[in-house]
């Protein structure tokens, strides 16, 4: 072994700024899930077949009154995605604390909160990619947009940012958690927010004591939002009002998820 | 000799359990400075402390000059943290890990390269520094995560427990890789269950119990206080358990310890040998069966009950002052 001599100039060695380190922390996560097939296949495949499977074994049996079931899925399916999704943020985050990793960034002279940025900034970049696969494939079973393009890309940045919302929200919960296996548990939450909305089936098929919390949670609108600006008019006029009303309601939701959960995310980080 | 830590009543409660207990250490620069402590004496906490990642409740403590309390940025520049696991990425390789954290430091990309490098082939990785981390061994990647405290060129670097749950060989290793760091002019603060690590790295050892320093001294003074042997007898019967308890009290420098259970009787004695003897001769005729006997080096156990058990007497009382 030999003796090194690292030069050890203070002064020209100023901290990282929040730039520099949220990248290179970033870039540490996206390589994860690149270099680790089990994870990368997961993110890319694992929406597309729970598509599938909803498709084929609800399509016969659901019947919405004036669209094809496809149709009426697909954005559903796509925008409560982003919840699924989150669970894997909320896992990885535990992980990065349980194995010690979050001590040693913490321990390095840079901003603390860009660990958690890089993290919600990997983990949507991923889901992004994930969407963007699901989209693909819901084209080619059969699904079509019924608005104009730009409509159908506005919408697909609209799941994208519902997603970055809904990441601080696990980022918190996995910083809560502590370890792996008991962040997965608490991403189990998502469960009723996927189902009781208006993602798979008709919230008007519901009964009233449930279709209440239905109307009014999240995820509703945000599924409304996307079916409005990707199927066009006549969706718009199933769902009672324009694409204007949906997008806004589900912005000023995103907003206040992220107003809540990201200062509380923040928090926990620096108590430790 | 300037002091590189500066512990003075520092206390730290989790609900009703107290890790550190007004722990007062003073680590000076320029050496070792080995933690010694059994599981829960607060080691842990203390680095931690140290390492700004937990807030102490009460009393100061001045880390390269700087309060961690209220400059805890200026103390992560300074220093280097090794924690119980290796945190490191496993879907990076070795070198890339080691500049993501050079670049953390604020290094430019070229200056990172080039301490990435040079740490990889003082740890003697850089035959593997190009493949990925999950690929390394046990002992590979303690090594690599040792690197990854070391490639900031901190002045203090904080080890906790670097060497549990590694192989010997593994170990030595990475105690090659320590000495070689202090040589370089790095200050290291490492915690450790281990007395023969204690030995073999540090200059200073602090022995730690229930969050409160209980002897600080160099490895050879701690030895001489510890030293001798303890003489251990097992019985068959228990009710000879109390009998030979009192016969061994005559022999040894404190109170014979009895662990009913396994129906074993201990005393820590000056001289193995000597005791040894002397507690065959008085068990002779006594009519207590003996099921074993011998003498043996203290363990660490013995050796935290015979620095707890004197509390200040003439014995354990100018160690006890040079903790303080």
């Amino acid at each position: 072994m030999t003796t090194i001599a690292l030069d050890r100039p203070e002064a020209s060695r100023g901290p990282a700024g929040l730039t520099r380190s949220t990248v290179t922390v970033t870039r540490r996560a996206l390589l994860r899930y690149v270099r680790t097939p089990q994870l990368i296949v997961l993110a890319t495949v694992q929406m597309s077949v729970f598509f599938l499977i909803y498709r084929y074994m609800f399509g016969g049996a659901i019947h919405i009154a004036g669209m094809s079931y496809v149709d009426y899925l697909v954005p559903g399916f796509i925008a409560t995605g982003v919840l699924f999704m989150g669970i894997g943020t909320a896992t990885a985050m535990a992980e990065d604390l349980e194995q010690g990793f979050v001590d040693r960034l913490r321990s390095l002279p840079i901003p603390r909160s860009a660990v958690l940025v890089a993290r919600a900034t990997a983990d949507t970049t991923i889901l992004a990619w994930s969407t963007a696969f699901t989209a693909a494939v819901a084209f080619a079973v059969g699904f079509s947009l019924h608005g104009s393009a730009l409509d159908g890309l506005a919408a697909f940045g609209l799941v994208v940012l519902f997603g970055f919302a809904f990441e601080w929200v696990f980022i918190t919960m996995g910083l809560f958690a502590g370890n792996a296996q008991a962040a997965q548990g608490m991403g189990m939450i998502v469960f009723p927010f996927a189902f009781v909305s208006s993602a798979y089936v008709l919230v008007s098929s519901m009964p009233s004591w449930l279709r209440v919390f239905a109307e009014h949670q999240p995820l509703t609108y945000m599924v409304d939002a996307v079916r409005a600006l990707t199927l066009g008019p006549h969706a718009q006029a199933l769902l009672g009002h324009t694409s204007t009303y949906y997008v806004t309601r589900s912005l000023l939701w995103a907003l206040a998820i992220i107003v809540v959960s990201l200062p509380i995310a923040v928090w926990k980080y620096r108590r430790g | 000799m300037t002091a590189m830590i500066e512990a003075c009543g520092l206390t730290k409660r989790y609900g009703k359990t107290v890790a550190l207990d007004g722990l007062d250490l003073t680590a000076d620069a320029g050496q070792v400075v080995a933690v010694l402590g059994p599981n829960g004496a607060g080691k842990t906490t203390f680095v931690r402390t140290v390492a700004t990642l937990l807030r102490a409740d009460a009393g100061t403590l001045v880390v390269a000059g700087y309060d961690a309390r209220k400059e805890p940025a200026a103390v992560r520049r300074v220093i280097g943290l090794a924690g119980q696991f290796a945190a490191i990425e496993p879907a990076m390789t070795g070198r890339e890990n080691l500049e993501m954290v050079a670049r953390l430091f604020g290094q430019s990309r070229r200056t990172a390269t080039a301490s990435a490098a040079a740490v990889l082939d003082q740890l003697g990785l850089a035959s593997d520094g190009d493949r990925l981390a999950r690929t390394y061994s046990g002992g590979m990647r303690r090594r690599l995560d040792l690197g990854a405290s070391l490639v900031g060129a901190p002045r203090l670097l904080l080890l906790d427990e670097p060497t549990t749950g590694l192989d010997p060989r593994s170990r030595i290793e990475l105690w090659d890789g320590i000495r070689a760091l202090v040589g370089a002019g790095t200050d290291v603060l490492l915690t450790t269950q281990y007395l023969d690590e204690a030995d073999h790295l540090a200059s200073q050892v602090v022995i730690i119990d229930h969050g409160k320093a209980v002897a600080t001294g160099s490895p050879a003074d701690l030895k001489r206080q510890i030293g001798g042997s303890i003489v251990e007898l097992h019985v068959r019967r228990s009710e000879d358990l109390a009998k030979v308890a009192e016969m061994l009290g005559r022999l040894g420098d404190g109170d014979a310890q009895i662990d009913a259970s396994t129906r074993r009787v201990s005393v820590r004695v000056h001289s193995g040998g000597e005791a040894l003897m002397s507690a065959l001769r008085s068990l002779e005729g006594s009519g207590v069966e003996l099921a074993d006997i011998g003498a043996r080096q203290p363990n660490l156990d013995e050796v935290f009950l015979a620095l707890t058990a004197w509390p200040a007497d003439d014995h354990g009382g100018a160690m006890a002052a040079s903790a303080a």
